[in-house]
């Protein structure tokens, strides 16, 4: 049984791992806009890509 | 004429070189208009990020510094279809988004110790019932302490803070149930856990509070998305004044950059930004949608003018005066002052509940506690299982019944046109029994409408819709809507206070002033028929037409008055326009009770006397005149175009022609009223179940945790109800 006193502590660790993870998307903004990130994720195309070629020019 | 747009006053330096701005897009519904937009916006060279948040419907754009002047995305965007305007943030919408964040970031710390709180928990109650040693479930419950503590500290400031407000100022509100509950649980467990007791309340206390934090969240971001729609509609109606910026030079600027002491020139068809006061020209103004008068007032040097003033013929320049100095604001600010103080007094339905509930639970557990120790119990039993009433009876199900069926309420409303400007309108609205209606605006329409077009033949009327547009006379303007013309006629000429004239084929055309046309007779017969419209006469060769152009009754109002009547709902008209217009209006719409030139004060006074004798008055007006008895009423709503006063103090905004969401307002409410009470009833009969077992005795975490998320559900499901009424499916 002594290796609850590694699993406990490492279990929440590990919650506690999620709950940065969480905090620091919230304070990245990605809660901003949530419809907005629905639909971004099937667009078919960013519209990044033509950028390089025209600042090139 | 074109005027240099100058929108320096909402460009922000972020730094290394960037420039930003927001912009309030009109018409961004989809991930086609999002890409469109981002893709035509970062074609522009030196734009470093344009990014669309389609919650918002906004776009954010940054460009280096100096190379790019910010009108020129306003008309890219007018290129890609889509109408735009710079955005400020207001402080309201700030601070919402602030809390928004906060309660977020709340929710998040305690959904993650409830979560392992609970994986702690779990072993405790199977081991409980098995072989588990003391030490073991020590160790369980001082990790749960360790984690539901601090999450508790941190996530139940909301309530914490709520509640001390409420009890510094001797009131009673959910809250103070709420926290007296959690602190109690948790004070408990920490004494039970060091007396290496066997039942610790950690999980029950840190799941109340992401159960009630979820209800927040909710309750919180419905408002939230409200605010910022209501912000963006602010944004697009794009107040914006032509000011002299030394010499003859004008700039178009938005009225945030106007200061007291400012010249700005208003146009004939421009709406006036401003209060101020003419120094020069001479005009004829409608003053509508401040006073409710349909009949235009002459402007010449010295006259007050008041923002949303219509200019019709003349261009003037104004002076522009603060607030205080007009005689006519101050006034309607008195009034609007002494009205709010008096509506403050309501009491929601949540507090109603709690001022109920909070002496009964704590009175139950304290008698608890008496009774066990008189029956022999001994002191720590007693308080324990008193604690353990509070644990049950903490308001998790209460907490939750008014806020859930309340973001469900006006998410629905929201999607039929209807913003909620404060947090109890859905409450208020669910009584109301007397409607007032403002006629101007209100009942009618806030533009001007062509009402004969239909008689005139087509050809005739795309004609006189072609020439209107070369006019900015707001009656032409009406022609130019009704006949849906998009392309002026190259080389119209206006003759300044008379009409437009154009050569077509070879003949002349002319639209304008009946005698300007020769359509004098024409008119004359046609005022005999309707004495409150203006004429503009077309004259096309030897055809000629007249137009009645008026205020035009919003398309819906006949059967919404009729619905309100069906329900029982008494309905008045109250305005401050001419006797004439009023009763034309009140005849059409088959309205009985109806007063017109009514002052402000005289509708307060006819609100309070209705409140006398108990009716629940809701108040629909969107003039500045109205602005007080708005505020007066128990409940008050206004169309998006009202003056913006009016849009502030009232309590529900509409958006569109129809007068629809009146209804809609009214039947959502009183559903979601009904749907409180009964969330109210089922956490009420959740308590009678579940107090009889904590006073016994038997509770352990175990079923005060199944109990509590139980009833929680139980009354979340219930609140999904408030999406639909009965006999409505939808309301597009």
């Amino acid at each position: 049984m002594e290796v609850m006193v590694i699993l406990v502590p490492l279990a929440l660790g590990l919650g506690f791992v999620g709950l940065l993870a969480f905090l620091w998307s919230l304070k990245s903004g990605q809660y901003d806009d949530l419809e907005g990130a629905a639909w971004r994720a099937i667009a078919d195309d960013e519209p990044e890509p033509e950028k390089p070629v025209e600042s090139g020019t | 004429m074109q005027v240099a747009r100058d929108f320096s006053h909402y460009v922000k330096d972020v730094g290394s070189g960037l420039q930003h701005i927001d912009l309030a897009v009109e018409g961004v519904n989809c991930a086609g208009c999002m890409s469109k937009i981002e893709r035509g916006l970062s074609a522009i060279p030196e734009v470093t990020l344009a990014r669309v948040n389609l919650t918002d419907r906004r776009v954010a754009l940054e460009w280096k510094q100096g190379a790019l002047d910010p009108s020129s995305f306003i008309d890219r965007l007018a290129e890609l279809g889509y109408k735009a305007y710079p955005f400020e943030t207001a402080g309201a919408e700030t601070a919402e988004n602030e809390q928004l964040r906060f309660l977020l970031r709340c929710l998040g710390v305690a959904a993650f110790a409830t979560m392992n709180v609970m994986m702690l928990s779990v072993p405790v109650w199977s081991g409980n019932v098995s072989d588990m040693l003391q030490e073991q479930r020590d160790f369980f419950h001082w990790m749960s302490a360790l984690i539901a503590l601090p999450a508790a500290a941190y996530a139940g400031q909301p309530f914490f803070r709520s509640a001390y407000r409420a009890l510094r100022t001797r009131n009673v509100n959910m809250d103070v149930p709420i926290s007296i509950g959690v602190l109690l649980a948790l004070g408990m467990s920490l004494v039970e856990t060091a007396n290496h007791a066997e039942h610790a309340y950690f999980d029950a206390a840190i799941m109340l509070l992401t159960f009630l934090l979820i209800g927040r969240y909710l309750d919180q971001s419905m408002r939230r998305r409200t605010r910022a729609v209501a912000g963006n509609l602010a944004a697009l109606k794009a107040d914006t004044a032509t000011k002299f910026v030394g010499g003859g030079e004008i700039a178009e600027v938005p009225v945030a950059a106007i200061d007291p002491g400012d010249v700005v020139l208003l146009r004939p068809g421009e709406r006036c930004a401003v209060d101020g006061v003419v120094i020069d020209g001479r005009s004829e103004i409608d003053q509508s949608l401040i006073t409710g008068e349909t009949t235009h007032a002459k402007a010449k040097a010295g006259t007050v003018v008041y923002a949303g003033s219509l200019n019709i013929s003349g261009t003037l320049r104004i002076r522009v005066s603060a607030a205080s100095e007009s005689t006519l604001l101050s006034e309607i600010t008195r009034l609007l002052d002494n009205a709010l103080q008096a509506r403050s007094r309501y009491i929601r339905l949540a507090d109603r509940a709690s001022r109920l509930y909070a002496p009964v639970v704590h009175a139950t557990a304290l008698l608890t506690v008496l009774g066990w120790v008189l029956a022999g119990a001994s002191w720590h039993d007693a308080i324990v299982t008193g604690v353990a009433v509070l644990i049950i009876t903490c308001p998790c199900a209460l907490g939750l019944a008014i806020p859930t069926v309340q973001t469900v309420a006006s998410g629905a409303m929201f999607k039929a046109g209807v913003l909620i400007n404060s947090g109890d309108a859905i409450e208020r609205v669910a009584d109301v029994d007397h409607v007032i209606f403002d006629k101007t605006g209100t009942l009618t329409l806030p533009d001007l409408e062509a009402v004969n077009a239909g008689e005139v033949p087509e050809f005739a009327l795309g004609l006189a819709g072609q020439l209107a547009l070369s006019s900015r006379h707001p009656v032409a303007a009406a022609v130019a809507r009704a006949s849906n013309a998009k392309m002026p006629i190259v080389g119209a000429v206006e003759e300044p206070g008379q009409g437009v004239r154009a050569t077509v084929g070879g003949v002349e055309a002319r639209l304008g002033r009946p005698s300007f046309c020769g359509a004098e007779e024409i008119a004359a017969q046609r005022a005999g028929l309707d004495p409150e419209a203006s004429f503009v006469a077309f004259r096309f060769g030897d055809e000629r037409y007249v137009f009645s152009v008026r205020q035009a009754l919003r398309p819906d109002a006949h059967t919404i008055i009729a619905e309100l009547k069906q329900r029982h709902i008494a309905v008045e008209i109250l305005s401050g326009d001419r006797e004439g217009p009023v009763q034309a209006a009140a005849r059409a719409l088959g309205i009985e009770a109806w007063r017109a030139a009514v002052t402000p004060a005289d509708k307060i006074a006819r609100i309070e006397e209705l409140k006398h004798r108990d009716y629940k008055v809701m108040m629909i007006g969107d003039g500045l005149n109205d602005a007080p008895s708005l505020a007066a009423a128990q409940v008050s709503m206004s169309p998006i175009s009202a003056a913006h006063l009016s849009q502030a103090t009232a309590d529900l905004v509409f958006l569109g022609k129809p007068l629809a969401p009146v209804i809609v307002a009214i039947d959502f409410a009183r559903k979601a009223m009904r749907l409180m009470r009964q969330n109210l009833w089922l956490a009420v009969g959740y308590n009678v179940l579940a107090v009889p077992i904590a006073i016994s005795g038997v509770v352990t975490p175990l079923i005060a945790a199944a109990a509590m998320s139980g009833s929680s559900i139980l009354v979340m499901l219930n609140a999904l109800r408030a999406r639909q009424v009965e006999g409505r499916t939808s309301w597009k």
